[in-house]
C-alpha cells in the first residue's frame, strides 16, 4: 500500500551531494548525519518500512552481487521497490563472469539496459571504486571483501542512535574478526566520527596493533573491557576469507569471546547487543544472547531498509560527479 | 665496410668508471669509443655530429632483469617492443628474464631469445638462463649448457627461488661459469595472496599485505649462502629497510654480494593504493615512507649498487581488472632515467655521477656484459641525456606494449633524447629536426 504520510516532507540534506556511496572512511560527520536522519525519516513515513512511497519511480536499480548475500541483496531490493523504482537482480554464478567476462564488462552490460543505480558486492576491496570510474551510474557498495560495507555502518549506527539518542560519548566495542571484516572497518569509521570511542577485541592474528597507530583502543580480552562497553557489536568468523585458521579451535575462541550468560552478568545493565549477520550461534554468540532482551539483531536488520532507502534517494538527488 | 664515425660535442661527459665528469668532445669509430677530447686530426672529414650542448652524455644503461615475454606471452611484450621500449629508456643492454612460455631452461631458448633480439635490431639483449628446470625449483637447471648457449646470468625471476638446497647448490656450481645467480628475495608462505605493502593503509583498505619480513628474511638466507658459498650473488630488486640493513652489515664483513633497487620503490609510497587502481599494484610493492627513504640513502651511499628498471609489463586487458585478479606489474623502461633524475638527484651524495654509475656501470660489472663505460676501445653504448627537460608521463606514448604505469600523468624532469648501440643512433626523441649534422 501508499504511505499515508506526507512524503513532501522529506527535504534534500545540504551536507550531502555525493553520486555514490563507496565507502564510510571518506564521509564527513555531517554526511553520515544526513543519511541517518534520511533513513529515520523514510522509516516514520513508511511506517517501518513496509509502506511504499514514490520517490523514484520510474528509476532502476541493479544489484550486482559477484558473492553470496542473502540479507544484504534482499535489503537492496526492498529498499528500491519501496521508493517505487524497479530492480534488477545479478548473480554470478551462471553469468557471463562465469564465462570469463570480467567483472567491469558485466556491469557496463547491465548499465547499457538502463539502470540508474549498480549496488554491488565484490570479494576484492576497492572494486565499487573501480567501478566508479569505468561507468555512469550511481555506485553503491554493499561490500567489497574486508574494506567496507557503508550501509552496513549505518544501519548499526541508526540502531545505536535509535536506543540511545545519540552516539557521541558511547563506548563501542567491535568484537571478533576484525581483519577480514567490512562490518568492522564500516563501524570504525562511523562511530569515531559521530564521538563514540571505538575498541577492536580479538585475538592478536584478527586484530592488528596498527589499529593503535590510527588512534583506535586494541584489546585481546574481551573479559577486561566488557564493563565498560555500552555496545558490543559481535562479528563473524570469516573462515571463507582466511588461508589459515587465527586461533587453535572455534572451542577455544568461543571459550575467549563469545558472549555468553555469564559474561552478561558482568556487562552493563543496558549493554546492546548487536551483530551483523549470519551470526555463528555458539561461536560469537550463544543463543539466549542473540534471542535475548539486550539483542537488537532484528532491529538492525528492519534498519537497513531505511539506510537502504536513504542511500539511494540520496545518491539519485545528488548532481555533482563528487565521490 | 667503410668506416663510420661519429663525433659528440658540447656535452657533459660522465664516465664513473674513470671518474670523468667534464665538458667534452667524444669520438666513436666503427661502433667503439675513439677517444675523448681527440685531437682535430684525429677526427675523420667524414665523421657525423651530434650537439650534445647542455646535455649529459654517458654510457648506456644496463637492465639486470626486464620481463620480456616472449615467447609465450606476446600479448605482453615481445622482444621487439621491450627492445624498443629499452632504447627509448636510455638502456642500450638488457638482461631478459626467464619467465616466458617455455621458460629459458635450455639451450634452444637461450638461441630463441638471442635470434629474436637480432632481428629486433636494437638494444643488446642478454639472456638470464633458468636456475631451476621449468622454473619449478626442484631440479637445477643445466646450468653449464646455458652458458655455452650464452646465458650470462641465473635465475628464475621474478620467481624467487624458495628451495634453500638447490640455491646454495647453484652458488657452488655455477662458480664453474663465473656467473651470477639473481634472487628475487621473497619467502612466498610469508606473502601468499598479498596485493600491497602490508602496513597501515593496507590495514584501512583490507587488502592484504606483503610484508616486510617475506623479503628481509629471504635476504637473510641469501647472504648466509653466498657467504658460506662464496657463489656470485645478486639480490634484487629490494624494498625494505630490514634488507638494506642486512645488506649493509654483510659487505661490512667483505663478502661481496650486490643488490638493486626498482625506481619506483624510491619515490612513491603506499598510499598511492588508496585509489584502488592497478597501476599501482607492483612487486616488490610500493612501501611506506621510512622505507623509501632508507633505500633513497642506499643508493645514494653504494649498499644498493644498482638501479633496475623493474619492468613487468602486463596487456591492459589484465591489469583492468581488479586488484586481486590484476597481476603485479608495470611498464618502466621509458620512465626509470626520469624518476631518478626527478626523485633521487639532489639528496645528499646522489649526483648525477653517482646515478650514471647505479644506472651504467655497477650493472654491467654486476653482469659482467660489456658497456657501462666509455673507455677508449669500449663498444660505443651511449645515453645523452637532457637533465632539465620536464615532460608528462603518459603511457599511452609507450613504446612498450603495457601501458601501465604508476607514474602516469606525472610531471618528471630529465629526459633521454639519444641511445646509440654501437655508435649507431638508435633512438632519437626528436629524430627529424636534430639528432644528426
Amino acid at each position: 500500500m501508499m504511505a499515508s504520510a506526507d512524503q513532501s516532507e522529506l527535504t534534500f540534506p545540504p551536507a550531502w551531494n555525493r553520486r555514490h556511496l563507496l565507502d564510510m572512511e571518506s564521509l564527513s560527520a555531517d554526511e553520515i548525519r544526513a543519511l541517518l536522519d534520511t533513513a529515520q525519516h523514510l522509516k516514520e513515513i513508511t511506517g517501518g518500512c513496509r509502506d511504499k512511497i514514490s520517490l523514484l519511480t520510474g528509476k532502476t536499480c541493479a544489484n550486482l552481487f559477484f558473492e553470496n548475500s542473502t540479507r544484504t541483496r534482499n535489503s537492496f531490493s526492498l529498499a528500491a521497490k519501496r521508493l517505487g523504482a524497479d530492480t534488477v537482480e545479478f548473480s554470478s554464478s551462471g553469468s557471463s563472469v562465469a564465462k570469463g567476462e570480467t567483472f567491469v564488462d558485466t556491469a557496463k552490460t547491465i548499465e547499457a539496459m538502463g539502470v540508474d543505480w549498480v549496488v554491488t558486492r565484490h570479494a576484492t576491496p576497492g572494486t565499487p571504486h573501480l567501478l566508479a570510474r569505468e561507468i555512469n551510474s550511481s555506485i553503491i557498495n554493499a561490500g567489497d571483501g574486508p574494506h567496507d560495507h557503508p550501509t552496513q555502518g549505518l544501519l548499526d549506527m541508526l540502531t545505536i542512535r535509535q536506543h540511545r539518542g545519540s552516539i557521541k560519548g558511547l563506548t563501542v566495542a567491535l568484537v571478533g574478526d576484525i581483519a577480514h571484516s567490512r562490518t568492522a572497518r564500516a563501524n570504525i569509521w562511523g562511530l569515531s566520527k559521530l564521538g563514540a570511542t571505538v575498541i577492536v577485541c580479538g585475538p592478536p592474528t584478527l586484530v592488528s596493533p596498527r589499529w593503535r597507530e590510527l588512534g583506535f583502543e586494541v584489546a585481546h580480552s574481551l573479559d577486561e573491557i566488557l564493563p565498560r562497553c555500552d555496545v558490543l557489536n559481535l562479528l563473524r568468523i570469516q573462515f571463507e576469507r582466511q588461508a589459515a585458521r587465527p586461533f587453535p579451535s572455534v572451542h577455544e575462541y568461543a571459550a575467549l569471546y563469545a558472549m555468553n550468560a555469564a559474561r552478561m552478568r558482568r556487562a552493563k545493565q543496558d549493554i546492546l547487543i548487536m551483530a551483523p549477520g549470519p551470526i555463528n550461534r555458539g561461536v560469537e554468540i550463544t543463543p539466549e544472547v542473540a534471542d535475548g532482551p539486550q539483542s537488537v539483531i532484528l532491529e538492525q536488520v528492519t534498519n537497513g531498509i531505511a539506510v537502504r532507502m536513504a542511500a539511494l534517494w540520496l545518491t539519485a538527488g545528488a548532481n555533482n560527479d563528487s565521490h | 665496410m667503410p668506416e663510420t664515425s661519429l663525433l659528440i660535442t658540447g656535452g657533459r661527459v660522465i664516465d664513473p668508471s674513470q671518474s670523468i665528469d667534464r665538458v667534452a668532445r667524444l669520438l666513436v669509430v666503427d661502433g667503439r669509443i675513439e677517444a675523448i677530447d681527440p685531437a682535430d686530426s684525429q677526427i675523420p672529414e667524414s665523421a657525423r655530429h651530434i650537439d650534445a650542448s647542455g646535455r649529459i652524455v654517458a654510457p648506456g644503461f644496463v637492465d639486470l632483469g626486464v620481463e620480456l615475454r616472449e615467447p609465450g606471452f606476446e600479448e605482453d611484450e615481445t622482444i621487439a617492443s621491450g627492445s624498443d621500449a629499452a632504447l627509448a629508456g636510455g638502456f642500450t643492454s638488457i638482461l631478459a628474464c626467464s619467465s616466458t612460455s617455455p621458460c629459458i631452461d635450455s639451450h634452444g631458448a637461450v638461441e630463441f631469445v638471442r635470434q629474436k633480439a637480432v632481428q629486433a635490431d636494437g638494444v643488446r639483449v642478454h639472456v638470464i638462463g633458468c636456475l631451476s628446470k621449468n622454473r619449478d625449483a626442484k631440479q637445477m637447471a643445466e646450468l653449464g649448457l646455458l652458458h655455452e648457449a650464452g646465458a650470462v646470468a641465473y635465475s628464475d625471476a621474478p620467481r624467487p627461488m624458495p628451495n634453500d638446497a638447490l640455491l646454495k647448490r647453484a652458488l657452488e656450481y655455477a662458480q664453474m661459469f663465473n656467473l651470477p645467480i639473481i634472487n628475487r628475495p621473497n619467502v612466498m608462505t610469508l606473502s601468499e595472496g598479498g596485493v600491497m605493502h602490508d602496513g597501515q593503509v593496507a590495514l584501512v583498505l583490507g587488502l592484504k599485505g606483503l610484508p616486510t619480513e617475506a623479503e628481509d628474511l629471504a635476504v637473510a638466507r641469501d647472504v648466509r649462502i653466498a657467504e658460506a658459498t662464496s657463489g656470485r650473488l645478486h639480490i634484487g630488486p629490494v624494498s625494505t629497510m630490514g634488507s638494506v640493513d642486512l645488506i649493509r652489515r654483510v659487505k661490512e664483513r667483505g663478502i661481496p654480494i650486490t643488490a638493486s633497487v626498482c625506481p619506483h620503490n624510491l619515490c612513491l609510497d603506499d598510499s598511492q593504493l588508496r585509489s584502488f587502481d592497478s597501476r599501482f599494484k607492483v612487486h616488490p610493492p610500493l612501501r611506506s615512507p621510512k622505507h623509501i627513504e632508507t633505500l633513497c640513502a642506499a643508493v645514494a651511499d653504494g649498499t644498493i649498487d644498482a638501479i633496475q628498471s623493474g619492468h613487468m609489463p602486463r596487456a591492459r586487458e589484465k591489469k583492468m581488472d581488479d586488484l586481486d585478479a590484476s597481476p603485479f606489474g608495470l611498464s618502466s623502461l621509458e620512465t626509470t632515467l626520469a624518476t631518478i633524475s626527478t626523485f633521487m638527484l639532489g639528496l645528499e651524495g646522489f649526483d648525477w655521477s653517482a646515478a650514471i654509475d647505479r644506472l651504467s656501470t655497477a650493472p654491467a660489472r654486476i653482469a659482467g656484459v660489456p658497456g657501462g663505460d666509455l673507455k677508449v676501445g669500449s663498444l660505443a653504448d651511449i645515453v645523452i641525456i637532457d637533465p632539465d627537460e620536464k615532460w608528462i608521463v603518459d603511457g599511452h606514448q609507450f613504446r612498450s606494449h603495457c601501458i601501465s604505469t604508476p607514474l602516469d600523468h606525472l610531471e618528471l624532469t630529465g629526459r633521454v633524447t639519444h641511445t646509440l648501440v654501437g655508435g649507431r643512433v638508435r633512438f632519437a626523441l626528436r629524430p627529424e629536426t636534430e639528432h644528426l649534422a
